[in-house]
């Protein structure tokens, strides 16, 4: 399965993928409409210091500790992509208690969101991705992948 | 064609029926549900008061689940007793069922200590069940007095849950202070001032004695007037049918790493379940949802023939009161160090060189990160720990462990 990647030495840490990460999930057509002035809650953070900056979003295990944790039962895996239930997720954070990764927040409202891969929004593929001015951020598949 | 029987239809027993049909998909499963509810979760009982979630929502899996996994569900049954030379599973309304591989998942009860006159309390009420939620929201009142005893988990978020559809609550608690079980003094001080700044009253290191239909004598000899009556004082875990059998029991049904019962062909799971706390180094009932699915999961697939076992469960819980978050998880043994800041405090807990334990209330971004080098005893001269106090984050990983953890298959 294909997953999104990032190559730390190629991330330049310019946040673009956050933008458009929010942007490709607000549900919106224009881009100043979703995004000025607002504060973002975006589903790929970018991480690091100085001279090294890294780009952190869901791995879609293949064991994913957030989905045995949920105690709401509101993360699934099917076809290799983690979701989740925002309508029933009631917020207690447990997932981001148990994400080794660091790789989840909640949204602007308390409640969980994740990286779904674009798959269901207006984008169809990472946003992320797409938009990665340097090509820090790909999306392929790796070897002895399922 | 294998049988299996499930007696429980909790989270753990969710748990056992994707364990067991990870590995096998054709053997019978049988699940002796004693509540009359589709599989819900627990927790949100209290999100459930609170207008957060619905009946609908808190299911715990879809409406298929049962059909999807092919599993048959005796509804409202008690199993009785279990015949483990029989290989039978005899229910209170004299069925029998037999077995090829048996899962106990019975959970826990709440445990009422002895209080004089608390049969004249006709408003009064456990909050552990979809049954409990349901009853104590019948006579909930906007000018309602509320006494919860008990300042656990279960009693505060029973708090937060009827806030806003009663009068005043007062909790009260033996224990010096909220939230023993998950924080020190000071940590536990912080909630305990946050919760009070919404009016919720506290009396602790004192419990009722006595009670009378609307008024409890506490030990210290004030009294409280209440017109509801909610007991969240503690839970036991259910091990009757397995200790009836000569199980080896002792707080809780005790299980290998392979959620296996001293008895042959059967296996707990859940809060019934004493399992390995790797973080302990010893068995402890880990009375936790991630916990009960992952020892059922793991549980199911060695029913069905495979090898699983499950070496790294740790204590861990993220939970938050009126807006305040908090995250605790390991044990809190070895050197403490504290990070103060606006936004809350943190607190790490370090001996011989692993990290052990931490609190962190308030800000709690990334934390799974501390949660993975508890599970993974990841050695802290690996690591630039120190990092941690400013901000969670992978950069306390190297460059060559975070091209491990992000570039490959995980």
């Amino acid at each position: 399965m294909k997953r999104v990647y990032v190559n730390e030495e190629w991330c330049l840490g310019c946040h673009l993928c956050e933008y458009n990460c929010a942007f490709a999930n607000s549900g919106l057509e224009n881009m100043v409409f979703a995004l000025k002035d607002k504060k973002i809650f975006p589903r790929i953070h970018v991480e690091g210091e100085d001279r090294i900056t890294f780009a952190v979003s869901c791995r879609h295990c293949e064991d994913p500790m957030c989905v045995k944790s949920c105690i709401a039962g509101a993360i699934t895996k099917k076809d290799g992509v983690v979701k989740i239930n925002r309508n029933k997720c009631v917020g207690c954070l447990t997932c981001v208690l148990v994400c080794p990764y660091g790789a989840l927040a909640p949204g602007e409202d308390g409640i969980m969101q994740k990286c779904e891969l674009c798959l269901e929004n207006s984008c169809g593929a990472p946003a992320c991705v797409t938009g990665c001015p340097n090509k820090a951020i790909v999306y392929e598949e790796r070897s002895g992948d399922q | 064609m294998k049988r299996y029987v499930i007696i429980g239809n909790g989270t753990a027993a969710a748990g056992i029926i994707e364990g067991i049909r990870n590995v096998d998909k054709e053997g019978r499963i049988t699940v002796i549900s004693g509540e009359d509810h589709h599989v819900y979760s627990r927790p949100l009982i209290s999100y459930y008061l609170e207008g957060k979630t619905d009946l609908e929502r808190m299911k715990y899996r879809p409406d298929d689940f049962y059909e999807t996994n092919g599993c048959e569900v005796l509804f409202g049954k008690q199993a009785e007793s279990i015949d483990k030379d029989g290989k039978t599973v005899k229910l209170c309304d004299g069925t029998v069922i037999t077995y090829d591989k048996l899962a106990v998942a019975t959970g826990s009860r709440p445990f009422v200590p002895q209080m004089d006159g608390l049969e004249k309390v006709k408003k009064k009420f456990g909050f552990m069940t979809l049954g409990d939620a349901l009853e104590l929201e019948k006579v909930l009142t906007k000018d309602a007095n509320v006494l919860i005893v008990g300042a656990g988990l279960i009693g505060l978020k029973c708090a937060e849950g009827i806030y806003g559809r009663v009068g005043h609550i007062t909790v009260c608690d033996l224990a010096d202070r909220v939230l023993s079980s998950i924080l020190d003094s000071d940590c536990a001080a912080i909630v305990e001032k946050h919760l009070e700044s919404k009016g919720v009253s506290f009396i602790l290191s004192d419990t009722a004695a006595s009670f009378e239909e609307k008024r409890a004598y506490m030990r210290s000899g004030k009294t409280v007037d209440f017109d509801i009556l909610v007991l969240a004082v503690g839970v036991r875990a259910n091990t009757g049918l397995i200790g009836s059998i000569g199980g080896n029991v002792n707080r809780g049904i005790v299980v290998n790493e392979k959620m296996e019962t001293s008895i042959p062909g059967i296996y707990a799971a859940g809060d019934c379940a004493e399992g390995y706390d790797s973080a302990l180094g010893s068995n402890r009932v880990l009375a936790i949802l991630p916990n009960a699915y992952m020892q059922g999961f793991t549980a199911g697939k060695n029913m069905a023939g495979s090898e699983a076992a499950l070496t790294n469960a740790i204590p861990m819980n993220s939970i938050g009161f009126f807006g305040l978050h908090m995250m605790t998880a390991g044990v809190y043994e070895g050197e403490m160090t504290e990070e103060k800041s606006e936004e809350g405090v943190k607190r790490f807990f370090v001996k011989d060189g692993l990290l052990k334990g931490f609190m962190i209330i308030g800000s709690t971004e990334r934390t799974g990160i501390l949660t993975s080098l508890i599970r993974e005893k990841t050695p802290l001269d690996t690591v630039d720990f120190g990092k941690v106090r400013t901000l969670v984050s992978n950069m306390i990983f190297t460059r060559e462990m975070r091209r491990k953890k992000f570039g490959g298959i995980v």
